[in-house]
């Protein structure tokens, strides 16, 4: 049976963007180890011989000509519609640089 | 006023001068009031947009469009514009779309009168509805039990005669387990049959669009308005099936399908089905799909994943709130997503599901093509409606509900479910028939046949 420790939650938590409470840990961990646990079946499965499967109707490269389609245009304003949190008609994000000291 | 339950009737009163949309819009919105607040099926009621569209075609007086006079209610996952669109989840509780999804904007050039948005598991993240941020769904035909998810408010809104077709989407069964648990009819469409363009993705090589309504005809009708090449969602491409006039159908049984842990009333019903197709001349063979029994598993594997990729963009800053806002199923499955694509399991998970996944595809179409059946037949899941809490608790054995909905998405193929009877608790009964891709005409033609040996009448819980 697969167990997931708790630095392995922590650690697939961060790389989620997600902040998890003490309880979420404690509910999730076992949750999580039962469900990975059960998955796991699939390594009894000879698949030596197969590819991979990611597209179901056998597409590849689907293309179409770039050109602007003016009805699916949004003004700055419907852009910018969906949070409070702008600055000068500009979305405003995290800092990502820090000052140097 | 009796609302009718099917788009002829409607139609047909609509023509005749029985009654006006307006006076539809009234008996809906009646009922709206009457139950809503009890069952939680909406989660927003757009009356005024359907008093408007109502008055503007009595106006007129037509009603030739396909879907003329046709109240609709979309699963709260497709993106209205200037209409709240939650997805079930409290992240985007006040999100106001810019655009409507391909779908929606079909639907309503074909006639159609929006009456509102309808509760769903989070981000379709369910199979009961229990996971909605906004509460549980009740199924109108027994309010103790689930009404099947994720599009629980798009059963439940037919079975309570509150609409008369509906959306959902359907990633693994969340189409056809409400049809199912609702005693309706539903098609989860060939992959790239419909455009997804404006619903909130969930597992991009799994997500379907497909309507709910409480006939095959119906069921058509909006698959007929809805399909086709949009140039905004790659994968859809305007394939014909086969539609020639069988004079004789082939359906496949698949024996992984009829084993331990299937509900003996459930398997007792689609018994009963197959006699009534044999005595029709279809003709029954069984067949074998050995890797399926591994379907969920690659399921929960390859599903999560794309989860945590789809769900990446929702951080706050373009629109909805912050990810903390996120329900625990959500949290769930990012996570989940995460560690199957981490590095050192990547091989060992996400690589060796989607092997699995070309397995199930390479059986599943050598008993098309070999076996020559235009049709498998199975159960929608391996129970009839489970109580609310039932499974709530234990993740993995919500997850087992969708064991026999996985083949259809994993292979890409269309699935139509339709009611077959009752249980001895007066709970709905059904099955599922699924297809070559794009064989959704032979599917309707197959349950038809069905439908008509029967007498099927249309039912709604009250």
């Amino acid at each position: 049976m697969t167990k997931l420790t708790k630095k392995e939650v922590l650690h697939v938590a961060k790389l989620s963007n997600l902040t998890l409470t003490d309880a979420e840990i404690k509910k999730f961990t076992p949750q999580l180890s039962k469900i990975v646990g059960f998955v796991g079946q699939l390594s009894e499965v000879d698949t030596n011989s197969v590819e991979p499967t990611n597209q179901t109707t056998g597409l590849t490269n689907v293309f179409r000509e770039d050109k602007v389609i003016s009805e699916n245009i949004l003004t700055q304003g419907q852009a910018l519609s969906g949070t409070d949190n702008t600055y000068n008609g500009l979305f405003k994000v995290p800092a990502v640089l820090e000052n140097r000291t | 006023m009796n609302t009718p339950l099917t788009i002829k009737e409607t139609q047909d009163g609509l023509k005749q001068k029985k009654f006006s949309a307006v006076e539809l819009v009234d008996a809906y919105l009646a009922q709206i009031k009457k139950y809503n607040k009890e069952y939680n099926i909406f989660l927003t009621v757009t009356e005024d947009l359907a008093y408007a569209k109502a008055k503007e075609l009595d106006k007129i007086g037509k009603f030739d469009e396909p879907l003329s006079g046709v109240t609709i209610a979309y699963k709260d996952i497709f993106l209205t514009k200037d209409i709240r669109t939650t997805a079930g989840s409290k992240i985007l509780e006040s999100y106001v779309p810019v655009y409507s999804a391909t779908s929606v904007k079909k639907i309503e050039n074909a006639g159609a009168i929006p009456i509102g948005k309808l509760n769903c598991d989070a981000f379709a993240h369910g199979s009961s509805g229990e996971n909605s941020d906004f509460g549980a769904t009740l199924n109108p035909w027994d309010k103790d039990y689930i009404p099947g998810g994720s599009s629980s408010g798009s059963g439940a809104v037919l079975s309570a005669n509150m609409s008369l077709i509906s959306t959902g989407t359907d990633t693994c069964g969340s189409i056809r387990l409400p049809a199912n648990y609702n005693y309706l009819v539903s098609l989860k469409p060939t992959y790239g049959a419909v455009s997804r363009y404006g619903v909130i993705a969930m597992a991009s090589s799994l997500d379907t669009v497909g309507p709910l309504a409480r006939t095959i005809e119906d069921v058509e009708t909006i698959f007929n308005v809805i399909k086709g090449e949009d140039g905004f969602d790659g994968t859809v491409v305007n394939k014909k099936g086969d539609e020639s006039k069988k004079s004789k159908f082939k359906i496949g049984i698949p024996r992984e399908f009829f084993i331990e842990g299937l509900d003996s009333e459930i398997e007792k019903n689609i018994q009963e089905v197959i006699n009534v197709y044999k005595k029709e001349n279809v003709e029954f063979v069984d067949v074998s799909l050995p890797s399926t029994k591994y379907g969920i598993s690659v399921y929960y594997i390859i599903q999560p994943a794309e989860v945590s990729s789809n769900l990446g963009r929702f951080d706050g800053i373009r629109y909805g709130n912050d990810r903390d806002f996120l329900g625990e199923e959500a949290k769930r499955r990012i996570m989940l997503g995460s560690y199957v694509l981490s590095a050192g399991f990547y091989d060992s998970y996400y690589d060796k599901a989607m092997r699995v996944r070309s397995k199930i595809i390479s059986e599943v179409d050598q008993v098309f093509m070999k076996d020559e059946v235009d049709a498998l037949i199975a159960p929608v899941a391996p129970t009839p409606p489970f109580k609310l809490g039932e499974k709530i608790n234990d993740p993995l054995s919500m997850y087992l509900t969708d064991v026999y909905a996985a083949t259809a998405n994993l292979c890409g193929i269309p699935s139509l479910a339709l009611p077959s009877g009752f249980t001895k608790n007066n709970l709905p009964l059904g099955f599922q028939l699924m297809g070559p891709r794009f064989s959704e005409h032979q599917l309707f033609e197959l349950g038809k046949l069905y439908h008509k040996e029967i007498d099927y009448k249309p039912k709604t819980a009250f």
